[in-house]
């Protein structure tokens, strides 16, 4: 049902309240955006749309102390559970089934497997709902490679040995495109209009970040590598965790407002933090991790309309039999049965309401560290520290189905529109990437909150309903592309409350990911937070572990692809 | 001045209106419905025929003469002065537009007709009856002569056909203005309400004047140099036909596609040497195309079953279909029963190909913007090879080797790196310059022989000299055209810029 706003409401204080906070999500010059639209609203309304997932309401009765109780005889017995059905959860479900073992289970409380890495389908194309590329792995990561190459998206070696990927999985070019007072820019670096001393900060700021690329410990390791267990905890590495990105760049007389725009864009890009926010080591690797030696070329993004959705496809396609959607796990409780150790799973089912109980030998934990605490019986009473380490970015998500591609004015559109003067990170032409040029688009434009309380965030993020997302959307974009309101015909919004993981300083080489990564009475670690990083080869690689780590266990020895 | 010069001064700007409104129902009718000489004779004796019924009709008027010659002025100029945007306007309908315009000639004719027995009426008070005949018949000529020279030297190049209308029917009104304070004795009364209604006719005009600037066949007429003789904006592309002595010329977003006159060169040699290749063409594809002028040439071949045509844009092969010069031209090619149109974007179409081709004929716009260079990637023409039969032969339009080096070459590399035998070869087409193509194969082979007999352009003989690339157009070394780099977008921008 379309819900049209302004309709039979008067203008009473708490919508001029509503509006205020409307506004303050979208910087600066929120308050015109708005009232630019204001006018116009009137006729046209809002388009209608989906609120889609997560699962808010069942998640926070388990918070809540949702206890169920099970007959034990019922327990269904089974070598593994693996709690989480998202990336991590999907690759150590892949590692078990490669080593031919089927007797397990995977417990996802979403209908649909994939966590951050959904996607969903239009009419028009598939689409996004969160992680959208994957910079191509190198032959440093032959388990990526191996996984990678079974998508089908690489055609050949290059000279060094490093996968090709084809071109029809790369960004279609332009790649990024910026949008600044009233045009649009080729990049994402507002070269236009740039000092003689922006640009010397820019070359500066460049040969710093290849120093670190070319850098290498005394094993001979990079200080940024993928994934980042691989790269070097030398202490000249460690200690750019002890800063912020913003001190960093303070420290070197870096105050070049368009070089630190850049900066912050990136930030807030990979991690949902700002400059100020942000471990200066999670800026750096950035900028260094893609890149595999000084003077090389980047590594390209490898990505498809429906984002990583198409890698979850492809992961949850070889154990789907053993996945169980729709199942929240409500109590993980490691005990001891005759002299024997297991673990025992309880759940229930989301739509009938049917309750569950696995009793395992091991279990992965593939869902984000700050479940633990309500979901393993000893963790509740007695939570470990550091599992209070791990803080969690707030993020909003809206596809917007269009009649048309959005004109504008300058360089055309790119795969990753950004405006500079928003809050938000722009969005990315879905349809186009599609290789759709004329007729009705999609986009999706992602908001990362970046409050520095991430409960603030988290409450921001859901007090907004799915028209004030939408809202807050199409006045953000409406800057670019005045058309916008009059052309969007769905606007569907996803609120992801803990979408990741957040590399403040001191985090990544803190205790708490060390501490939180060792298995616990069968239970077994497995998620891209043990990283400090919310990437899909961190995910990959945890997940991967997490499963070896059980392998190891249960047989005793395991041939390690990572 | 003295009244009577005045009124020679009328007599000849009536006569220089007058001939202009003829030229351009001429002008117009010739471009629409082609044959000049048809078009112009069936005009001019409408028109002529028109300004005898006009001067016989004047017999009837016997009182308030100059009343009447200041209304018949007055009338001429608004219908004389909205004849050619009015004329525009119907072109959409075509049957309709035959009635518009040999009603408005008629009209005009007869209007224009009353206009010299009833000033020589009026003058026949103030001059005896062997002068006034002398005198008025002499500006009236002089006057036909100065439209007939204006209007092909200055006229439809720098003012174009709107404007042009417009301004004379401005001239008009002001003579019926003029004459109001002129003729004022023989007036009477409502003298005032004649005024009124004079500047009201004239701001209408210089309203429409003003206006044709929007109108973007105006400006139009500007930006190309011949007459615009048909343009729509459709969904993908602005289409305009423009006419000349020569034949008529057809842009795509301001881009030349092709001009009546040479575009035989372009089409045989886009389209022969391939179907020679091939040797038995029989299920073809054609990927752009939409003007149906390479159907033409592959509908030449009885051994074709049926043609694909995937074009983008249904405006443009409606047009081709339905608009009798182009329908003419491509030998009403969308008529014939073998050929199938696609409204597609080939790329995508390419993904769910029907059935394997035996020739495939590319004719895109050339690569100036991201949406057309993606059909020119090494992804597109991999894309491409898996709806080819075995022996399939592909031609595609390249751009020109001689202006556009890095770009041509550029298309070629790419071809062989999607892993065909690629032959590049160039025709001189005088509206063009030099054009070039790129015949390719899925396996190595030599230049075709066989030349049909009947081509206006080609035969044997000239296709093996096709091939032979002189000094000036030798291969260059570019980068791999990719949908991550689209770099071939870049060097043409780059080359045709130097050009420009």
């Amino acid at each position: 049902m379309v819900k049209t706003r302004g309709q039979s409401r008067g203008a009473s204080a708490a919508d001029l309240d509503r509006r205020d906070l409307l506004a303050s999500f979208l910087g600066a010059s929120g308050a015109v955006l708005l009232e630019g639209c204001q006018s116009r609203e009137r006729d046209i309304g809002l388009p209608p749309g989906e609120l889609v997932g997560p699962s808010v309401a069942l998640g926070h009765r388990i918070r809540d102390g949702l206890r169920l109780s099970f007959p034990e005889r019922e327990l269904q017995a089974t070598q593994v559970v693996i709690v989480g059905g998202g990336i991590a959860g999907l690759a150590a479900a892949r590692r078990l089934h490669q080593e031919g073992i089927e007797d397990f289970v995977l417990l996802e409380l979403e209908p649909e497997a994939g966590g951050t890495s959904r996607s969903g389908q239009s009419d028009i194309v598939a689409y996004p709902w969160g992680a959208h590329y994957v910079p191509a792995p190198t032959r440093e990561f032959p388990a990526l490679v191996q996984l990678f190459d079974e998508v089908g998206v690489f055609e050949g070696t290059d000279a060094v040995g490093d996968p090709v990927v084809a071109e029809e999985f790369r960004c279609r070019h332009p790649e990024e495109r910026l949008y600044y007072k009233g045009i649009w820019y080729e990049g994402l670096y507002l070269a236009s209009g740039a000092s003689v001393d922006d640009h010397r900060q820019m070359t500066r700021f460049r040969a710093e970040m290849d120093r670190w690329v070319a850098w290498r410990d005394g094993r001979g390791r990079r200080a940024f590598a993928v994934p980042v267990a691989a790269g070097s905890d030398d202490p000249v590495v460690r200690a750019l965790d002890a800063i912020t990105m913003a001190q960093w760049l303070d420290q070197r007389g870096f105050d070049s407002p368009r070089l630190r725009w850049w900066v912050d864009y990136a930030c807030r890009d990979d991690y949902g933090l700002r400059l100020e926010q942000t471990s200066a080591w999670a800026g750096i690797y950035y900028y260094c991790a893609r890149i595999p030696e000084v003077g090389a070329a980047a590594r390209p993004f490898v990505t498809w309309p429906e984002g990583n959705g198409r890698l979850v496809h492809h992961l949850y396609s070889g154990v789907r039999s053993q996945c169980l959607l729709g199942a929240a796990v409500t109590e993980v409780t490691p005990r001891q049965v005759e002299g024997k150790a297991v673990v025992d799973v309880l759940g229930v089912k989301a739509e009938s309401q049917q309750l569950f109980g696995y009793r395992a030998e091991r279990v992965i934990f593939a869902a984000p560290q700050f479940l633990s605490r309500y979901l393993i019986r000893d963790y509740r009473d007695n939570t470990p520290r550091h599992v209070t380490e791990f803080s969690y970015g707030a993020w909003a998500v809206a596809n917007l189905t269009l009649s048309e591609i959005p004109q504008s004015e300058g360089f055309p559109l790119a795969w990753d529109n950004v405006l500079y003067e928003s809050p938000s990170l722009g969005y990315v032409a879905t349809s186009y990437q599609r290789g759709l040029d004329y007729g009705p688009a999609l986009i999706t434009y992602y908001y990362p909150l970046c409050d520095d309380d991430p409960r603030a965030a988290r409450q921001r993020l859901l007090q907004l309903d799915r028209e004030e997302w939408a809202e807050i959307a199409l006045a953000d974009l409406g800057r670019a592309h005045t058309g916008i309101r009059e052309s969007a015909q769905r606007v569907d919004v996803m609120r992801w409350g803990h979408a990741m993981i957040q590399p403040r300083p001191g985090f990544v080489w803190g205790k708490a990911r060390q501490l939180a990564s060792q298995p616990f009475r069968g239970v077994h670690f497995g998620h891209s937070d043990l990283s400090g990083i919310a990437l899909f080869e961190e995910a990959f690689f945890h997940g991967t572990r997490a499963a070896e780590e059980v392998l190891a266990a249960l047989r005793g020895r395991v041939d390690s692809i990572l | 001045m003295s009244r009577t010069a005045i009124l020679y001064l009328n007599v000849f700007v009536i006569a220089t209106c007058g001939l202009v409104y003829e030229l351009l129902a001429g002008t117009l009718a010739s471009y629409l419905l082609g044959d000049s000489v048809t078009q112009f004779s069936t005009c001019i004796g409408v028109y002529l025929f028109a300004l005898g019924v006009g001067a016989w009709l004047s017999s009837f008027l016997d009182k308030s003469l100059a009343r009447y010659f200041i209304e018949v002025e007055l009338a001429v100029a608004l219908l004389g002065g909205f004849s050619a945007p009015l004329l525009f306007l119907s072109f959409a309908s075509l049957q309709f537009f035959s009635v518009v315009l040999y009603c408005m000639i008629l009209v005009i004719g007869t209007l224009v007709g009353l206009e010299l027995p009833l000033l020589m009426r009026i003058l026949r008070e103030d001059l005896d009856f062997k002068h006034l005949v002398s005198r008025v018949l002499t500006f009236d000529y002089v006057g036909c002569l100065l439209a007939s020279l204006l209007f092909p030297i200055f006229l439809v190049p720098d003012l174009g056909l709107v404007r042009t209308s417009l301004l004379f029917g401005i001239c008009n009104a002001v003579v019926g203005l003029w004459g109001t304070w002129v003729l004022e004795t023989g007036l009477g009364g409502g003298v005032i309400f004649l005024r009124i209604r004079g500047v009201l006719v004239i701001v209408l005009l210089v309203a429409g004047f003003i206006k044709a600037d929007s109108f973007t066949t105006w400006s139009e007429d500007q930006l190309y140099s011949d007459a615009v003789v048909y343009s729509q904006t459709s969904r993908y592309q602005r289409i305009v036909l423009t006419q000349r002595a020569s034949g008529f010329q057809l842009w795509l977003d301001g881009n030349l596609q092709f001009s009546s006159r040479d575009e035989y060169r372009y089409h045989e040699a886009l389209v022969h040497p391939a179907a020679m290749l091939t040797q038995r063409p029989k299920r073809v594809l054609v990927l752009g195309g939409g003007d149906g002028l390479a159907l033409r040439e592959i509908l030449k071949y009885d051994t074709v079953k049926h043609v694909t045509l995937v074009d983008l844009d249904p405006a443009m092969t409606g047009l081709s279909a339905r608009f009798p010069p182009l329908d003419e031209l491509n030998g009403g090619a969308f008529r014939d029963s073998r050929v199938r149109v696609v409204n597609a974007d080939a790329m995508i179409w390419l993904e769910q190909p029907d059935e394997p081709f035996d020739l495939v004929i590319i004719d895109f716009p050339d690569p100036n913007n991201f949406s057309l260079g993606k059909l020119y990637t090494r992804r597109f023409y991999r894309q491409l090879k898996s709806c080819l039969a075995e022996d399939a032969a592909v031609a595609i339009q390249c751009t020109s080797p001689l202006e556009a080096p890095r770009s041509f070459w550029c298309i070629v590399n790419t071809l062989q790196s999607a892993g065909f035998s690629v032959r590049p070869y160039r025709v001189s087409v005088p509206s063009f310059g030099v054009w070039g193509f790129a015949l390719a194969q899925l396996k190595p082979f030599v230049v075709p022989q066989g030349c049909r007999g009947d081509l206006r352009f080609l035969n044997d003989r000239v296709v093996e000299a096709l091939f032979q690339l002189p000094n000036d157009m030798q291969q260059v070394a570019t980068e791999i055209n990719r949908l991550d780099n689209q770099i071939l977008v870049y060097y043409y921008d780059r080359e045709w810029e130097i050009v420009r």
